[in-house]
């Protein structure tokens, strides 16, 4: 197994590095991740420093983004944001993926009424309009950003739970597990072992894109004024405080607006390139 | 768009309506266009964050229900420009040697828009439906310091008081309600609540549910038909869409914001087509402290806090330097103000100082400052779509973090935050604002009789002396004997901080120019709309 | 075909209910009691009125027994009265909003899979080349792009800056005094803006999901049998190829909706556009429990009818299960 992974690896390298859209898009996650890291380091500003007497200055040397309708350096938030934002798409994804892994691999593995159950619960969920789902429960608890994450995930895992079943499904009749099974394997063994490591390259592409997808969930709830709170700043809400002054103080929308962009983009580049790079359909 | 009446629930306001504008001072005159021929015709659109909720005035406590109302109902009374009491549907009224009777001899010749006339017993029916305890209303109070109401004929109407009232005659601006559309049935369920029918300069036409709602020019208004021919009230929900509305020119008039005001509107371009008003508004800002909040019961952490705000900054930040700062709970300038407060100013050593004193240790090393085990945290609530309160909880955060206080904020739907916070007493600390009443009466908002649930007194604040004060206050007519009142309430509030009075913002109406007659006075510059009107040749629509 | 709908229609019911009691749920894990909202909203409500209302609504039962009459109260149409100072029913308050956000949808709908589609095959069939390229990121950039940063930009250009269009609304004021055609035309212009960002946002899923179609569909054995044939390249492309490809993409017409309308919060209200979402958004704000369970239920209602549509559509297109029931 040890070996075939490695060989794996760089067989997906290889085929990865070629696609030159997925590329940057990686590139630009890890750069957001260094980023965000080490945002302390790398201004001097405080974040949430008020400054009442500067408030909406253009770019200059010393605020390489401008200053915000509080003074507060826009560049410093945009870096700490870039932590927030990202905080956001991961903890909601990875709520997603982890109920959507579970109920898909239950499903998929012992079939029969429980499938159907489950299979019948996904297509309740994926009636309902998300955002309204989301607007809803937000609105009527309190808007925080754990309430935002876990909501999030709670309303995007069906997808993943789709997938996954798929896998197994096509997994489970496969010959080694089937000898797995004759040897006399546990059903947890088999999962964890057999089915759970080929099932999750789908799960990981459709991660990656549910992490932009949560970010700009979190923008638009911000919109609406129930995302992230003041004073913590995150992409989606610079960009709502910049949006009244869009004509004269463009700095404030343009550069949240810009992160939000690239990141979205990247990851969903990032995200296609996986699945092409796995698709053994596409292979040349 | 008349006058707030007194300090209702409403007051409670919105600040980004147009509430702002009805009020006085000083003015930079726009670049004058000629004045043209009064002539009739043409509409005014104005923008509204909300839709209205509800047109019969006493069962809405939102602005919008109410900037409609103002135009499609009249009171018996109203504020003229210089915010003196003048007749509306009353011509003229006596007030007893004793004050304690007032007979309103009312206009004749007033229809409803319906057409049917108007008498004292519409007068009548609006007072008895209001103390009605079965109406769901917001304004009862001050109909129910009435001793006996009566109307001996037709176009009289008396009302006695048991004692002085002093905001007695003020009470009496509220919306007249037609008697005979409403009488027998339930106010709750009658359809006038979307199909008003007043006696006002306009009539109610149609309501386009969530787009906008038209009314017409009354030609049978007693003070003469108004000029402009349809008053248009569109509902843009996102106030960046609203100035651009503005800007395309598809709509006419709204109130700007400080930083619109101050840096986007100055173009010759902009100043060319809209006319920008600004003075100070009639209203102020505060930070409030539910005082049966153990967190708060002591004066010192009030003040502590109250010295840890720099107001100053405030207004900078926020209003870009367009208000002024409020030291109590009226406007500088107006008689009742009291100009020698000992108010906190801003000065972080001595919050340390008294927080200190209060019991409140620096223990361990994250800032926060600790009591019997407690950090100091609290949350400060307002209400969503009012920008400026939700900058000045971001100034306020920021400045008690330094002293060592942890602040969180929460911006919650006005109704929501009626309903589920203010009402309840379910809230540590928020940032409202008070209309400022033509009358010092501030009995509402500070007897410790109000602070029941769904009283005004919702910080419950109880203060033996400021009780007595009050009830001397609005009970004589004598001025010097009500100034002093007030100026002791004052020192008494500044000293115990059961608010920290914040600013007093400067309303910014920006009305396009093709509308002429606009004549800012002391109210503001709605008080004539009806004698605005567009020159033939540049009417619109 | 018959008893193919037959069983489509009946597997409607388990979801149907499912939908209700999701809602149910989702609006009871909110603190406080619904009816609180109402009661405090009025300050004269004694105990007495308290009570009853308790009653109305229900809230004196367990919580099964509330769900049961609400749901039977929603089969007859029944929402309830909205919260709002206005009071109004709440079917009354949906119904005068769904027209705007369905015919709006359904427009953005129909320009997304017009444009995704071509937009799709060509990328397919111009595979790695720069064309495919370029449409890649087009798409990609629509579905990354804030859309309220999106609408606001281009309301000041196309708005302010050009007034080549108008900035939100439906209508042109005095647009009631207008010829049918010239009315017709205001209104087609107050919406080029929101269905264009709306439709915009929506079109990477469905063009990148119609390439990869085409390309498996292209690696068949019988297009590969077509291509050696000697037909042309177009006839085997547009003939037999497109045909398979487009198939799946039927059943994806139903499950763009949700999407669609949860996205419709966001441009009605930057468009002020009085939808259905607008409505539920203030709804939401304001605690107004009946309406927000309305829409709710409306909203996944009309997602279920959209996917019946579409897999009706999908059987009447497929020659498998057309037939095969027989």
């Amino acid at each position: 197994m040890r070996l075939t992974s490695t060989y794996f690896y760089e067989v997906f390298w290889k085929r990865f590095r070629r696609n030159r859209f997925a590329v940057a898009g990686g590139v630009v996650v890890l750069l957001l991740f260094v980023l965000s890291l080490l945002a302390p380091y790398i201004t001097p500003f405080d974040p949430d420093a008020i400054d009442a007497y500067n408030v909406l200055l253009p770019p200059s040397s010393a605020h390489w983004f401008g200053t915000d309708e509080l003074g507060r350096d826009v560049f410093t938030r945009v870096i700490f944001g870039a932590k927030i934002s990202l905080k956001v798409g991961f903890v909601a994804v990875g709520i997603a993926v982890l109920i959507g892994t579970v109920i898909g691999l239950v499903s998929g593995f012992y079939g029969g009424w429980i499938d159907d159950v489950f299979m019948r619960f996904v297509d309740i969920m994926l009636c309902f309009p998300t955002f309204f789902l989301i607007l809803a429960v937000i609105a009527m608890l309190e808007p925080s950003i754990w309430y935002i994450m876990i909501i999030i995930g709670l309303t995007g895992w069906m997808g993943v739970a789709r997938l996954v079943r798929a896998e197994v499904l096509s997994i489970r009749e496969l010959d080694y597990v089937m000898a797995a099974r004759a040897l006399g394997a546990s059903d947890l063994r088999i999962i964890f072992r057999h089915i759970l490591p080929n099932a999750m390259s789908p799960v990981l592409v459709s991660a990656t894109l549910g992490v932009a997808g949560a970010i700009l969930t979190e923008s638009a709830l911000s919109f609406l004024g129930i995302g992230v709170q003041p004073p913590t700043p995150s992409w989606g809400n610079i960009l709502t405080s910049g949006k009244d002054y869009i004509e004269f103080a463009w700095w404030l929308s343009l550069f949240p607006g810009l992160a939000i962009l690239v990141t979205v983009l990247s990851y969903n580049l990032l995200g296609e390139g996986i699945r092409d790079t796995l698709d053994p359909r596409l292979g040349r | 768009m008349k006058m707030r009446w007194g300090l209702s629930l409403l007051s409670l306001l919105f600040l980004f309506s147009l509430v702002a504008c009805d009020s006085g001072g000083k003015t930079i005159r726009p670049v004058a266009r000629k004045p043209g021929k009064p002539a009739y015709g043409d509409a005014i659109v104005v923008g509204t964050g909300g839709e209205p909720s509800n047109l019969i005035p006493i069962l809405a406590s939102d602005v919008p229900s109410h900037d409609i109302a103002g135009l499609v109902f009249n009171g018996l009374v109203r504020y003229d420009k210089n915010l003196k009491l003048e007749g509306e549907l009353a011509e003229s009224w006596d007030v007893a040697p004793d004050g304690l009777t007032i007979t309103f001899h009312l206009r004749k010749g007033v229809k409803w828009h319906d057409g049917h006339e108007f008498t004292s017993r519409d007068v009548m029916y609006t007072y008895r439906i209001t103390i009605d305890p079965k109406t769901p209303t917001a304004y009862a109070d001050a109909f129910k310091q009435v001793k006996t109401a009566e109307a001996p004929d037709p176009f009289t109407f008396r009302v006695s008081y048991a004692k002085p009232f002093a905001p007695a005659l003020e009470s009496w601006g509220m919306s007249i309600l037609p008697a005979h559309l409403l009488e027998g049935k339930d106010i709750t369920k009658s359809e006038l609540s979307r199909h008003p029918v007043g006696t006002g300069p306009y009539r109610f036409k149609e309501w386009i549910a969530g787009q906008k709602i038209i009314l017409e020019s009354n030609p049978a208004y007693y003070e003469g038909r108004p000029y402009i021919g349809r008053y248009i009230y569109r509902i843009i929900p996102d106030n960046s869409t609203m100035y651009m509305e503005l800007k395309a020119g598809t709509l006419d008039m709204m109130g700007l914001s400080p930083v619109q005001y101050s840096r986007q509107t100055n173009t010759p371009e902009f100043t060319a087509r809209f006319n920008k008003y600004r003075y100070p508004a009639f209203v102020y800002t505060y930070l409030g402290y539910n005082l049966r909040h153990p967190l708060f019961a002591d004066k010192r952490v009030r003040q502590a806090i109250s010295s840890a705000i720099n107001k100053d900054e405030i207004i900078h930040g926020v209003l870009l330097g367009m208000g002024q700062v409020a030291h109590g709970p009226y406007k500088p300038g107006t008689w009742a103000y009291n100009s020698h407060i000992r108010d906190f100013d801003y000065n972080p050593a001595l919050a340390q100082r008294l927080l200190a004193e209060a019991g409140w240790k620096e223990t361990n090393s994250d800032g926060i400052l600790v009591k019997d085990g407690k950090p100091f945290q609290f949350t400060i609530i307002t209400n969503q779509g009012n920008d400026q309160r939700l900058k000045t909880a971001q100034i306020i955060q920021r400045r008690l973090k330094n002293v060592g206080i942890d602040v969180k904020i929460r911006v919650i739907e006005w109704a929501s935050l009626l309903a589920h916070f203010i009402d309840k007493g379910n809230f540590e600390a928020l940032i409202m604002g008070w209309t400022i009443g033509q009358d010092p009466d501030i009995f509402d908002v500070w007897h410790s009789g109000k602070t029941g649930p769904k009283e005004l007194n919702f910080i419950g604040f109880k203060n033996i002396e400021v009780d007595r004060l009050l009830e001397e206050g609005r009970s004589t007519f004598d001025m010097e004997k009500r100034k002093r009142c007030y100026y002791r309430i004052q020192d008494i509030l500044a000293e115990e901080q059961p608010y920290t009075f914040l600013y007093v913002p400067d309303a910014l109406p920006v009305v396009s120019a093709r509308f002429r007659g606009i004549e800012p006075a002391p109210a503001g510059i709605t008080h004539n709309f009806i004698r605005w009107y567009v020159p033939k040749e540049e009417q619109l629509h | 075909m018959l008893s193919y709908l037959l069983k489509r229609l009946l597997m409607m019911i388990p979801l149907l209910f499912g939908i209700t009691i999701i809602t149910f749920v989702v609006i009871h894990l909110a603190p406080g009691e619904p009816v609180e909202m109402q009661v405090a909203m009025n300050p004269k409500v004694s105990a007495q009125a308290r009570q009853r209302m308790r009653e109305f609504y229900g809230l004196d039962k367990p919580l099964h027994v509330q769900y049961v009459t609400w749901v039977a109260r929603m089969a007859k149409l029944d929402f309830g009265r909205s919260f709002a100072p206005d009071n109004r029913p709440v079917t009354d308050k949906i119904k005068e909003r769904i027209p705007v956000t369905l015919s709006l949808n359904i427009i953005a709908l129909i320009l997304e899979f017009g444009l995704a589609i071509p937009i799709g095959i060509l990328a397919a069939v111009h595979r790695d080349t720069l064309l495919d390229k370029g449409i890649t990121i087009f798409v990609f950039l629509g579905f990354a792009v804030p859309t309220f940063w999106l609408a606001l930009l281009l309301m000041y250009l196309f708005g302010v800056k050009l007034s080549w269009l108008p900035i939100s609304g439906l209508h042109s004021l005095g647009s009631e005094g207008f010829s049918p055609f010239r009315w017709l035309w205001d209104m087609a212009k107050h919406l080029i803006l929101p269905i264009s960002v709306a439709a915009f946002g929506s079109l990477a899923g469905l063009s990148r999901y119609m390439r990869s179609n085409m390309l498996d569909v292209i690696r068949q054995d019988y297009i590969i049998t077509a291509r050696a044939k000697g037909l042309s390249e177009r006839t085997v492309i547009y003939r037999h190829a497109l045909r398979n490809a487009l198939l799946p993409v039927i059943t994806l017409l139903g499950f763009s909706l949700p999407g669609l309308i949860g996205g419709s919060v966001i441009f009605e209200t930057i468009f002020a556009i009085p939808g259905m979402g607008q409505l539920f958004y203030m709804g939401v704000m304001a605690r107004d429990y009946p309406l927000v369970m309305g829409i709710l239920v409306i909203g996944a209602f009309l997602t279920l009818v959209g996917n019946l549509l579409a897999d009706i559509s999908y059987a009447l297109a497929d020659p498998r299960i057309r037939h095969g029931q027989r």
